[in-house]
Protein backbone atom coordinates (compact mmCIF):
# COMPACT_ATOMS: atom_id res chain seq x y z
CA UNK A 1 0.00 0.00 0.00
CA UNK A 2 1.54 3.12 -1.24
CA UNK A 3 -0.76 5.57 1.47
CA UNK A 4 -2.99 4.24 4.47
CA UNK A 5 -5.36 6.48 6.28
CA UNK A 6 -6.60 5.43 9.08
CA UNK A 7 -9.10 7.27 10.94
CA UNK A 8 -8.17 10.49 10.04
CA UNK A 9 -10.01 13.38 11.72
CA UNK A 10 -8.79 16.80 11.11
CA UNK A 11 -10.31 19.22 13.60
CA UNK A 12 -9.87 23.54 12.68
CA UNK A 13 -11.29 25.48 16.01
CA UNK A 14 -14.68 24.59 16.39
CA UNK A 15 -15.17 22.93 12.91
CA UNK A 16 -14.20 19.51 11.75
CA UNK A 17 -13.02 19.28 8.36
CA UNK A 18 -12.24 15.57 8.23
CA UNK A 19 -14.22 13.45 10.58
CA UNK A 20 -12.63 9.79 10.90
CA UNK A 21 -12.39 8.72 7.30
CA UNK A 22 -10.08 5.60 6.31
CA UNK A 23 -8.79 4.56 2.97
CA UNK A 24 -6.26 3.13 1.01
CA UNK A 25 -4.04 3.40 -2.30
CA UNK A 26 -2.33 0.65 -4.05
CA UNK A 27 1.04 0.99 -5.78
CA UNK A 28 0.67 2.32 -9.20
CA UNK A 29 -2.99 3.21 -8.58
CA UNK A 30 -4.90 6.83 -9.48
CA UNK A 31 -7.44 7.31 -7.26
CA UNK A 32 -10.05 10.56 -8.06
CA UNK A 33 -10.57 12.33 -5.13
CA UNK A 34 -13.96 13.73 -5.31
CA UNK A 35 -16.47 16.26 -3.43
CA UNK A 36 -18.01 19.74 -3.33
CA UNK A 37 -15.77 22.07 -2.61
CA UNK A 38 -15.35 22.37 1.43
CA UNK A 39 -15.54 18.64 2.15
CA UNK A 40 -11.97 17.93 2.95
CA UNK A 41 -10.66 17.19 -0.02
CA UNK A 42 -7.52 19.95 0.35
CA UNK A 43 -7.24 19.33 3.90
CA UNK A 44 -6.28 15.25 3.58
CA UNK A 45 -4.09 15.91 0.60
CA UNK A 46 -2.18 18.78 3.10
CA UNK A 47 -2.01 16.07 5.64
CA UNK A 48 -0.95 13.46 3.49
CA UNK A 49 2.03 15.69 1.93
CA UNK A 50 2.90 16.50 5.59
CA UNK A 51 2.11 20.33 5.55
CA UNK A 52 -0.23 19.66 8.29
CA UNK A 53 -0.92 17.41 11.07
CA UNK A 54 -3.65 15.18 11.65
CA UNK A 55 -5.76 15.63 14.39
CA UNK A 56 -6.16 12.34 15.34
CA UNK A 57 -5.48 8.78 13.47
CA UNK A 58 -3.24 8.20 11.11
CA UNK A 59 -1.61 8.61 7.44
CA UNK A 60 1.30 6.35 6.19
CA UNK A 61 3.02 7.01 3.00
CA UNK A 62 4.79 5.05 1.74
CA UNK A 63 4.78 2.87 4.48
CA UNK A 64 5.99 5.79 7.17
CA UNK A 65 3.93 8.22 9.58
CA UNK A 66 3.67 11.44 8.66
CA UNK A 67 3.95 12.37 12.02
CA UNK A 68 7.53 10.82 12.47
CA UNK A 69 9.23 10.93 9.41
CA UNK A 70 7.97 13.87 7.78
CA UNK A 71 11.33 14.73 5.94
CA UNK A 72 11.44 11.17 4.35
CA UNK A 73 8.16 11.11 3.24
CA UNK A 74 8.57 14.79 1.55
CA UNK A 75 11.43 13.48 -0.24
CA UNK A 76 8.71 10.72 -1.84
CA UNK A 77 5.87 12.93 -2.43
CA UNK A 78 5.52 15.03 -5.37
CA UNK A 79 2.85 17.40 -4.62
CA UNK A 80 0.97 20.39 -6.87
CA UNK A 81 -0.95 22.28 -4.19
CA UNK A 82 -4.28 24.31 -4.70
CA UNK A 83 -4.01 27.01 -7.33
CA UNK A 84 -0.59 26.18 -8.16
CA UNK A 85 1.82 28.67 -6.31
CA UNK A 86 4.89 29.58 -8.25
CA UNK A 87 7.70 32.12 -7.69
CA UNK A 88 6.45 34.13 -10.60
CA UNK A 89 9.79 36.65 -10.55
CA UNK A 90 11.94 32.93 -11.50
CA UNK A 91 12.48 31.67 -14.63
CA UNK A 92 11.35 28.06 -15.90
CA UNK A 93 14.45 26.34 -15.64
CA UNK A 94 16.09 28.23 -12.57
CA UNK A 95 12.74 27.30 -10.57
CA UNK A 96 12.92 23.73 -12.18
CA UNK A 97 16.66 23.86 -11.01
CA UNK A 98 16.11 25.07 -7.52
CA UNK A 99 13.41 22.57 -7.02
CA UNK A 100 15.58 19.87 -8.05
CA UNK A 101 18.35 21.04 -5.74
CA UNK A 102 16.14 21.40 -2.50
CA UNK A 103 15.84 17.53 -3.57
CA UNK A 104 19.52 17.35 -3.48
CA UNK A 105 19.97 16.79 -7.24
CA UNK A 106 23.17 18.60 -8.36
CA UNK A 107 25.21 19.14 -11.54
CA UNK A 108 24.72 16.69 -14.60
CA UNK A 109 21.36 14.88 -13.09
CA UNK A 110 19.73 18.03 -12.02
CA UNK A 111 19.89 19.69 -15.62
CA UNK A 112 19.06 15.94 -17.35
CA UNK A 113 16.38 15.41 -14.96
CA UNK A 114 15.48 19.14 -16.08
CA UNK A 115 15.40 18.82 -19.60
CA UNK A 116 13.35 15.86 -19.41
CA UNK A 117 10.73 16.96 -17.59
CA UNK A 118 10.54 20.67 -19.93
CA UNK A 119 10.54 17.36 -23.05
CA UNK A 120 7.51 15.31 -20.59
CA UNK A 121 5.51 18.38 -20.27
CA UNK A 122 5.90 19.71 -23.42
CA UNK A 123 7.57 23.51 -22.05
CA UNK A 124 10.57 23.00 -24.63
CA UNK A 125 8.99 26.39 -26.42
CA UNK A 126 8.43 28.41 -22.64
CA UNK A 127 11.75 26.77 -20.77
CA UNK A 128 13.71 30.38 -21.23
CA UNK A 129 10.96 32.30 -20.45
CA UNK A 130 9.72 34.06 -16.88
CA UNK A 131 6.81 32.22 -15.25
CA UNK A 132 4.84 35.51 -14.92
CA UNK A 133 4.80 35.37 -19.00
CA UNK A 134 3.28 32.35 -19.19
CA UNK A 135 -0.47 31.24 -19.30
CA UNK A 136 -2.22 29.16 -17.12
CA UNK A 137 -1.79 26.19 -18.72
CA UNK A 138 1.74 26.30 -19.13
CA UNK A 139 2.15 27.62 -15.16
CA UNK A 140 0.04 24.28 -14.43
CA UNK A 141 2.81 22.43 -16.57
CA UNK A 142 5.52 23.98 -14.46
CA UNK A 143 3.49 22.81 -11.47
CA UNK A 144 3.32 19.63 -12.48
CA UNK A 145 7.08 19.48 -14.48
CA UNK A 146 7.99 20.64 -10.51
CA UNK A 147 5.74 18.05 -8.63
CA UNK A 148 8.11 15.20 -10.47
CA UNK A 149 11.61 16.52 -10.94
CA UNK A 150 12.52 14.14 -8.08
CA UNK A 151 10.93 10.91 -9.52
CA UNK A 152 8.52 10.32 -6.64
CA UNK A 153 7.32 7.39 -5.79
CA UNK A 154 3.96 9.33 -4.78
CA UNK A 155 1.83 12.42 -7.07
CA UNK A 156 -0.44 14.65 -5.20
CA UNK A 157 -2.77 16.74 -7.37
CA UNK A 158 -4.91 19.17 -5.87
CA UNK A 159 -7.64 20.13 -8.66
CA UNK A 160 -4.84 19.91 -11.22
CA UNK A 161 -7.10 21.06 -14.33
CA UNK A 162 -8.97 24.47 -12.34
CA UNK A 163 -9.27 27.02 -13.85
CA UNK A 164 -7.86 26.09 -17.47
CA UNK A 165 -9.93 26.02 -20.50
CA UNK A 166 -11.42 23.04 -22.11
CA UNK A 167 -8.48 22.07 -24.19
CA UNK A 168 -5.91 22.69 -21.98
CA UNK A 169 -8.23 20.33 -19.30
CA UNK A 170 -7.31 17.51 -21.98
CA UNK A 171 -3.43 18.29 -22.40
CA UNK A 172 -3.36 18.03 -18.55
CA UNK A 173 -5.43 15.28 -18.51
CA UNK A 174 -3.46 13.37 -21.04
CA UNK A 175 -0.13 14.62 -19.33
CA UNK A 176 -1.41 13.13 -15.82
CA UNK A 177 -1.74 9.97 -17.68
CA UNK A 178 1.35 9.86 -19.44
CA UNK A 179 3.27 10.27 -15.88
CA UNK A 180 1.39 8.18 -14.02
CA UNK A 181 1.98 4.83 -15.22
CA UNK A 182 4.63 3.72 -12.85
CA UNK A 183 3.59 5.55 -9.85
CA UNK A 184 0.69 6.29 -7.13
CA UNK A 185 -1.75 9.23 -7.96
CA UNK A 186 -3.95 10.90 -5.93
CA UNK A 187 -5.78 13.79 -7.45
CA UNK A 188 -9.01 15.80 -6.56
CA UNK A 189 -11.12 17.31 -8.47
CA UNK A 190 -15.34 18.35 -8.34
CA UNK A 191 -15.14 17.50 -12.49
CA UNK A 192 -17.04 14.60 -12.84
CA UNK A 193 -15.82 13.68 -16.59
CA UNK A 194 -12.23 14.14 -15.10
CA UNK A 195 -12.34 11.18 -12.65
CA UNK A 196 -14.10 8.77 -15.75
CA UNK A 197 -10.95 10.16 -17.86
CA UNK A 198 -7.91 8.90 -15.87
CA UNK A 199 -8.64 7.11 -12.51
CA UNK A 200 -9.17 3.54 -11.49
CA UNK A 201 -10.92 4.14 -8.56
CA UNK A 202 -12.99 7.01 -7.18
CA UNK A 203 -13.41 8.00 -3.20
CA UNK A 204 -16.19 10.58 -2.82
CA UNK A 205 -16.29 12.93 0.41
CA UNK A 206 -18.42 15.28 1.79
CA UNK A 207 -18.55 17.20 4.72
CA UNK A 208 -15.68 15.49 5.75
CA UNK A 209 -16.77 11.98 5.37
CA UNK A 210 -16.38 9.24 3.04
CA UNK A 211 -19.79 8.43 1.13
CA UNK A 212 -18.22 6.21 -1.39
CA UNK A 213 -14.98 4.51 -2.50
CA UNK A 214 -15.36 2.33 -5.01
CA UNK A 215 -14.25 1.70 -8.57
CA UNK A 216 -16.14 3.51 -11.03
CA UNK A 217 -18.55 1.23 -12.62
CA UNK A 218 -19.78 -0.48 -9.97
CA UNK A 219 -20.12 2.87 -8.14
CA UNK A 220 -22.40 3.75 -11.28
CA UNK A 221 -24.31 0.74 -10.56
CA UNK A 222 -24.85 0.67 -7.20
CA UNK A 223 -26.17 4.33 -6.76
CA UNK A 224 -28.09 4.84 -9.18
CA UNK A 225 -31.80 3.78 -8.16
CA UNK A 226 -33.52 5.60 -10.71
CA UNK A 227 -33.62 5.15 -15.20
CA UNK A 228 -34.73 8.19 -16.56
CA UNK A 229 -36.18 7.11 -20.07
CA UNK A 230 -37.07 9.32 -23.01
CA UNK A 231 -40.15 8.56 -25.41
CA UNK A 232 -41.50 10.21 -27.70
CA UNK A 233 -45.23 9.28 -29.86
CA UNK A 234 -46.10 11.01 -32.32
CA UNK A 235 -49.62 11.31 -30.81
CA UNK A 236 -50.23 13.49 -27.83
CA UNK A 237 -50.98 12.05 -25.01
CA UNK A 238 -51.35 12.16 -21.05
CA UNK A 239 -49.28 10.40 -18.95
CA UNK A 240 -51.88 9.01 -16.69
CA UNK A 241 -51.88 5.62 -18.88
CA UNK A 242 -47.85 5.46 -18.80
CA UNK A 243 -48.18 5.72 -14.68
CA UNK A 244 -49.99 2.93 -14.67
CA UNK A 245 -46.95 0.71 -15.76
CA UNK A 246 -45.67 -1.57 -14.21
CA UNK A 247 -42.43 0.47 -12.28
CA UNK A 248 -42.91 3.73 -13.25
CA UNK A 249 -42.53 5.97 -10.59
CA UNK A 250 -42.98 9.40 -12.47
CA UNK A 251 -43.61 10.64 -15.58
CA UNK A 252 -43.56 14.44 -17.11
CA UNK A 253 -44.13 15.79 -20.59
CA UNK A 254 -41.37 17.59 -21.83
CA UNK A 255 -42.60 18.94 -24.98
CA UNK A 256 -46.34 17.94 -26.09
CA UNK A 257 -45.23 14.75 -27.49
CA UNK A 258 -41.76 13.79 -25.49
CA UNK A 259 -42.01 12.45 -22.38
CA UNK A 260 -39.78 12.09 -19.66
CA UNK A 261 -40.33 8.91 -17.03
CA UNK A 262 -38.44 7.78 -14.03
CA UNK A 263 -38.45 4.16 -13.22
CA UNK A 264 -36.71 1.70 -11.01
CA UNK A 265 -34.02 -0.06 -11.98
CA UNK A 266 -35.01 -3.63 -10.55
CA UNK A 267 -36.27 -4.47 -14.68
CA UNK A 268 -35.86 -2.86 -17.59
CA UNK A 269 -38.68 -0.54 -18.58
CA UNK A 270 -37.93 0.02 -22.25
CA UNK A 271 -40.07 -2.96 -23.46
CA UNK A 272 -42.80 -2.54 -21.49
CA UNK A 273 -43.11 1.28 -22.75
CA UNK A 274 -42.81 -0.54 -25.60
CA UNK A 275 -45.70 -2.84 -25.18
CA UNK A 276 -47.80 0.06 -23.78
CA UNK A 277 -47.74 1.28 -27.27
CA UNK A 278 -48.54 -1.17 -29.36
CA UNK A 279 -50.99 -2.22 -27.55
CA UNK A 280 -52.57 1.60 -27.24
CA UNK A 281 -51.64 1.88 -30.98
CA UNK A 282 -49.61 4.36 -30.31
CA UNK A 283 -46.73 5.48 -32.55
CA UNK A 284 -43.24 5.36 -30.95
CA UNK A 285 -40.83 7.83 -32.30
CA UNK A 286 -38.27 7.58 -29.57
CA UNK A 287 -37.20 5.50 -26.82
CA UNK A 288 -33.81 6.58 -24.84
CA UNK A 289 -32.33 5.78 -21.44
CA UNK A 290 -30.39 8.36 -20.47
CA UNK A 291 -26.07 7.03 -19.45
CA UNK A 292 -25.55 7.30 -16.08
CA UNK A 293 -23.03 9.68 -15.91
CA UNK A 294 -20.56 10.47 -12.74
CA UNK A 295 -22.83 13.90 -12.23
CA UNK A 296 -25.74 12.20 -11.40
CA UNK A 297 -23.83 9.46 -8.97
CA UNK A 298 -22.25 12.06 -7.59
CA UNK A 299 -25.23 14.39 -7.06
CA UNK A 300 -27.12 11.63 -5.24
CA UNK A 301 -24.02 10.46 -2.80
CA UNK A 302 -23.92 14.04 -1.41
CA UNK A 303 -27.10 15.38 -1.79
CA UNK A 304 -28.91 13.58 0.90
CA UNK A 305 -26.48 15.29 3.64
CA UNK A 306 -27.64 18.86 2.17
CA UNK A 307 -30.89 18.46 2.61
CA UNK B 1 19.81 25.73 3.89
CA UNK B 2 22.21 26.98 0.45
CA UNK B 3 19.05 26.51 -1.57
CA UNK B 4 17.15 28.83 0.17
CA UNK B 5 20.09 31.03 0.55
CA UNK B 6 21.06 31.01 -3.33
CA UNK B 7 17.25 31.22 -4.15
CA UNK B 8 17.02 34.35 -2.67
CA UNK B 9 20.28 35.93 -3.28
CA UNK B 10 19.08 35.39 -6.98
CA UNK B 11 16.05 37.62 -5.99
CA UNK B 12 17.73 40.00 -4.62
CA UNK B 13 19.80 40.34 -7.60
CA UNK B 14 17.20 39.79 -10.36
CA UNK B 15 14.25 42.39 -8.44
CA UNK B 16 17.20 45.16 -8.26
CA UNK B 17 16.25 45.31 -4.71
CA UNK B 18 19.80 44.24 -3.61
CA UNK B 19 21.51 47.43 -6.04
CA UNK B 20 18.80 49.51 -4.45
CA UNK B 21 19.39 49.06 -1.45
CA UNK B 22 23.01 49.09 -1.33
CA UNK B 23 23.12 52.24 -3.64
CA UNK B 24 20.31 53.90 -1.29
CA UNK B 25 22.70 52.93 2.10
CA UNK B 26 26.00 54.32 0.31
CA UNK B 27 24.46 57.19 -1.10
CA UNK B 28 23.34 58.26 2.28
CA UNK B 29 26.04 57.43 4.17
CA UNK B 30 28.34 58.37 1.90
CA UNK B 31 26.64 62.19 1.51
CA UNK B 32 26.15 62.44 5.50
CA UNK B 33 30.05 61.55 5.58
CA UNK B 34 31.80 63.50 3.27
CA UNK B 35 28.93 66.63 1.90
CA UNK B 36 26.71 67.16 4.25
CA UNK B 37 28.57 69.91 6.42
CA UNK B 38 26.51 69.48 9.45
CA UNK B 39 28.22 65.66 9.95
CA UNK B 40 30.81 65.99 7.49
CA UNK B 41 34.54 64.46 8.43
CA UNK B 42 36.11 67.11 6.34
CA UNK B 43 34.06 69.99 8.65
CA UNK B 44 34.50 68.00 11.96
CA UNK B 45 38.48 68.29 11.57
CA UNK B 46 39.10 64.86 13.40
CA UNK B 47 40.19 61.67 11.56
CA UNK B 48 37.12 59.79 13.03
CA UNK B 49 34.50 57.32 11.56
CA UNK B 50 31.96 58.78 14.55
CA UNK B 51 29.45 59.65 11.42
CA UNK B 52 28.91 56.75 9.78
CA UNK B 53 28.95 54.19 12.82
CA UNK B 54 26.53 57.05 14.92
CA UNK B 55 24.38 57.23 11.53
CA UNK B 56 24.57 53.99 10.12
CA UNK B 57 22.46 51.86 12.51
CA UNK B 58 19.69 54.82 11.55
CA UNK B 59 19.95 53.76 7.84
CA UNK B 60 19.89 50.40 8.76
CA UNK B 61 16.73 50.45 10.79
CA UNK B 62 14.58 51.40 7.72
CA UNK B 63 16.36 49.77 4.96
CA UNK B 64 17.05 46.51 6.80
CA UNK B 65 13.20 46.03 7.21
CA UNK B 66 12.77 46.74 3.69
CA UNK B 67 15.05 44.04 2.55
CA UNK B 68 13.46 41.24 5.18
CA UNK B 69 9.77 42.52 4.81
CA UNK B 70 8.83 40.06 1.71
CA UNK B 71 10.53 37.02 3.08
CA UNK B 72 7.68 35.36 4.39
CA UNK B 73 5.12 37.76 4.05
CA UNK B 74 5.35 37.19 0.49
CA UNK B 75 5.76 33.22 0.18
CA UNK B 76 2.70 32.83 2.42
CA UNK B 77 0.57 35.50 0.31
CA UNK B 78 1.46 33.60 -3.11
CA UNK B 79 1.24 30.21 -0.93
CA UNK B 80 4.86 29.59 -2.43
CA UNK B 81 5.11 28.65 1.83
CA UNK B 82 3.43 25.68 0.91
CA UNK B 83 5.27 24.66 -1.98
CA UNK B 84 8.66 25.30 0.22
CA UNK B 85 7.09 23.25 3.61
CA UNK B 86 6.10 20.08 1.62
CA UNK B 87 9.58 20.03 0.61
CA UNK B 88 12.11 17.78 2.13
CA UNK B 89 13.44 20.51 4.18
CA UNK B 90 13.66 21.66 7.92
CA UNK B 91 12.06 24.34 9.41
CA UNK B 92 15.25 25.35 10.28
CA UNK B 93 16.72 25.32 6.67
CA UNK B 94 14.41 27.46 5.61
CA UNK B 95 14.41 29.72 8.38
CA UNK B 96 18.45 30.46 8.00
CA UNK B 97 18.71 30.07 4.29
CA UNK B 98 16.62 33.47 4.16
CA UNK B 99 18.16 35.18 7.32
CA UNK B 100 21.56 34.21 5.82
CA UNK B 101 20.62 36.31 3.03
CA UNK B 102 19.29 39.09 3.96
CA UNK B 103 22.81 39.22 6.13
CA UNK B 104 25.36 38.64 3.59
CA UNK B 105 23.35 41.50 1.55
CA UNK B 106 24.00 43.61 4.32
CA UNK B 107 27.34 43.22 4.66
CA UNK B 108 27.69 43.87 0.95
CA UNK B 109 26.52 47.32 1.69
CA UNK B 110 29.07 47.65 4.27
CA UNK B 111 31.98 46.35 2.27
CA UNK B 112 32.39 49.30 0.08
CA UNK B 113 32.50 51.94 3.22
CA UNK B 114 36.28 50.32 3.98
CA UNK B 115 37.28 52.78 1.84
CA UNK B 116 36.38 55.39 3.73
CA UNK B 117 38.72 54.03 6.21
CA UNK B 118 41.94 53.94 3.94
CA UNK B 119 40.75 58.08 2.90
CA UNK B 120 40.87 58.60 6.35
CA UNK B 121 43.58 57.01 7.22
CA UNK B 122 45.46 58.87 4.19
CA UNK B 123 43.89 62.32 5.44
CA UNK B 124 44.82 61.78 9.00
CA UNK B 125 47.86 64.11 10.47
CA UNK B 126 50.21 62.79 10.47
CA UNK B 127 49.11 60.05 8.07
CA UNK B 128 47.57 56.96 9.75
CA UNK B 129 46.57 58.64 12.58
CA UNK B 130 43.30 57.06 12.84
CA UNK B 131 41.73 54.75 16.22
CA UNK B 132 42.12 51.59 14.10
CA UNK B 133 41.02 49.40 17.26
CA UNK B 134 38.05 51.31 17.58
CA UNK B 135 37.36 51.44 13.56
CA UNK B 136 37.23 47.18 13.68
CA UNK B 137 35.19 47.24 17.03
CA UNK B 138 32.91 49.40 15.55
CA UNK B 139 32.78 47.14 12.12
CA UNK B 140 32.38 44.17 14.12
CA UNK B 141 29.40 46.33 16.10
CA UNK B 142 27.69 47.23 13.39
CA UNK B 143 27.75 44.18 11.17
CA UNK B 144 26.35 42.39 14.58
CA UNK B 145 23.72 44.95 14.62
CA UNK B 146 23.12 44.24 11.12
CA UNK B 147 22.59 40.70 12.20
CA UNK B 148 20.26 42.01 14.77
CA UNK B 149 17.99 43.89 12.77
CA UNK B 150 17.85 41.57 10.14
CA UNK B 151 16.62 38.72 12.82
CA UNK B 152 14.07 41.25 13.92
CA UNK B 153 13.18 41.72 9.79
CA UNK B 154 12.55 37.84 9.46
CA UNK B 155 10.66 37.27 12.57
CA UNK B 156 8.47 40.45 11.55
CA UNK B 157 7.90 38.88 7.98
CA UNK B 158 6.42 36.12 9.21
CA UNK B 159 3.60 37.14 11.74
CA UNK B 160 1.89 38.52 8.77
CA UNK B 161 0.70 38.47 5.15
CA UNK B 162 0.77 42.41 4.69
CA UNK B 163 4.79 43.22 3.84
CA UNK B 164 3.73 47.03 4.85
CA UNK B 165 2.83 45.87 8.33
CA UNK B 166 5.47 43.54 8.37
CA UNK B 167 8.15 46.38 7.33
CA UNK B 168 6.18 48.74 10.30
CA UNK B 169 6.39 46.07 12.97
CA UNK B 170 10.50 45.73 11.94
CA UNK B 171 11.55 49.19 12.24
CA UNK B 172 9.30 49.58 15.58
CA UNK B 173 11.05 46.67 17.39
CA UNK B 174 14.58 47.70 15.78
CA UNK B 175 13.99 50.91 17.14
CA UNK B 176 12.72 49.36 20.66
CA UNK B 177 16.01 47.33 20.53
CA UNK B 178 18.56 49.75 19.50
CA UNK B 179 17.40 53.29 21.61
CA UNK B 180 13.98 52.45 23.32
CA UNK B 181 15.60 50.57 26.23
CA UNK B 182 18.07 53.14 27.40
CA UNK B 183 15.83 55.92 26.86
CA UNK B 184 12.97 54.01 28.54
CA UNK B 185 16.34 53.37 31.45
CA UNK B 186 16.62 57.27 31.37
CA UNK B 187 13.10 57.76 32.64
CA UNK B 188 14.04 58.29 37.01
CA UNK B 189 11.53 55.66 38.17
CA UNK B 190 13.34 52.23 37.78
CA UNK B 191 15.85 52.99 40.99
CA UNK B 192 18.83 49.84 40.61
CA UNK B 193 16.90 48.13 37.94
CA UNK B 194 17.70 50.73 35.23
CA UNK B 195 21.22 49.83 34.46
CA UNK B 196 19.70 46.13 33.76
CA UNK B 197 17.31 47.83 31.32
CA UNK B 198 19.72 49.46 29.72
CA UNK B 199 21.81 46.71 29.02
CA UNK B 200 18.83 44.86 27.44
CA UNK B 201 19.01 47.72 24.79
CA UNK B 202 21.41 47.44 21.95
CA UNK B 203 22.82 50.95 22.17
CA UNK B 204 24.58 50.12 25.89
CA UNK B 205 26.78 46.74 23.99
CA UNK B 206 27.09 48.40 20.51
CA UNK B 207 28.88 51.89 22.29
CA UNK B 208 31.41 49.80 24.61
CA UNK B 209 32.37 47.59 21.13
CA UNK B 210 32.98 51.30 19.27
CA UNK B 211 35.50 51.74 22.02
CA UNK B 212 37.52 48.90 20.14
CA UNK B 213 37.12 46.68 23.18
CA UNK B 214 35.70 43.12 22.15
CA UNK B 215 34.33 42.15 25.29
CA UNK B 216 32.61 38.75 24.88
CA UNK B 217 29.66 39.83 26.93
CA UNK B 218 29.13 42.13 24.19
CA UNK B 219 29.18 39.44 21.84
CA UNK B 220 27.25 36.95 23.53
CA UNK B 221 24.68 39.73 23.98
CA UNK B 222 24.24 40.02 20.14
CA UNK B 223 24.51 36.68 19.47
CA UNK B 224 21.39 35.73 22.34
CA UNK B 225 19.26 38.65 20.95
CA UNK B 226 19.64 37.12 17.24
CA UNK B 227 19.17 33.51 18.56
CA UNK B 228 16.19 34.38 20.45
CA UNK B 229 14.51 36.40 17.50
CA UNK B 230 14.72 33.65 15.09
CA UNK B 231 13.83 30.97 18.20
CA UNK B 232 10.94 32.75 17.81
CA UNK B 233 10.85 32.66 14.11
CA UNK B 234 10.92 28.69 14.38
CA UNK B 235 8.10 28.60 17.05
CA UNK B 236 5.79 30.65 14.96
CA UNK B 237 6.62 28.78 11.66
CA UNK B 238 6.05 25.37 13.55
CA UNK B 239 2.81 26.66 14.97
CA UNK B 240 1.09 25.46 12.15
CA UNK B 241 1.63 22.08 13.46
CA UNK B 242 -0.76 22.32 16.38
Amino acid sequence: MSIQVQQLTKIFGEQKAINNISFEVGKGEILGFLGPNGAGKSTTMKITTCFLPPSSGSVKVCGLDVTEEPLLIKSKVGYLPENNPLYLEMYVREYLAFIGNVHGLKGKTLQSRIDEMIALCGLTREQNKKIEMLSKGYRQRVGLAQALIHDPEVLILDEPTTGLDPNQIVEIRALIKKISKDKTVIFSTHIMQEVQALCDRVVVIDRGEIVANDKIEQLKSKQVEVATVLVEFEENIGVEGLLSIEGVISADHITENKIKIKATTESDIRPKIFAFASKHNFTLLGLQQEEVTMENVFQELTKNKNV
Amino acid sequence: MFEILRKELNGFLNSLIAYIVISVFLTGIGLLMWVFPETSVLEYGYADMETLFALGPYVFMFLIPAITMRMFAEEKKAGTIELLLTKPLTDWQIILGKYFSGFLLVLFALIPTLVYYYTIYQLGNPVGNVDTAGVVGSYIGLALLGGVFTSIGVFSSLITTNQIVSFIIAVFLCFIFYTGFESLASINVWGAASLFLEQLGIVYHYRAMSKGLLDTRNLIYFLSLISVMLMFTKFILGSRRW
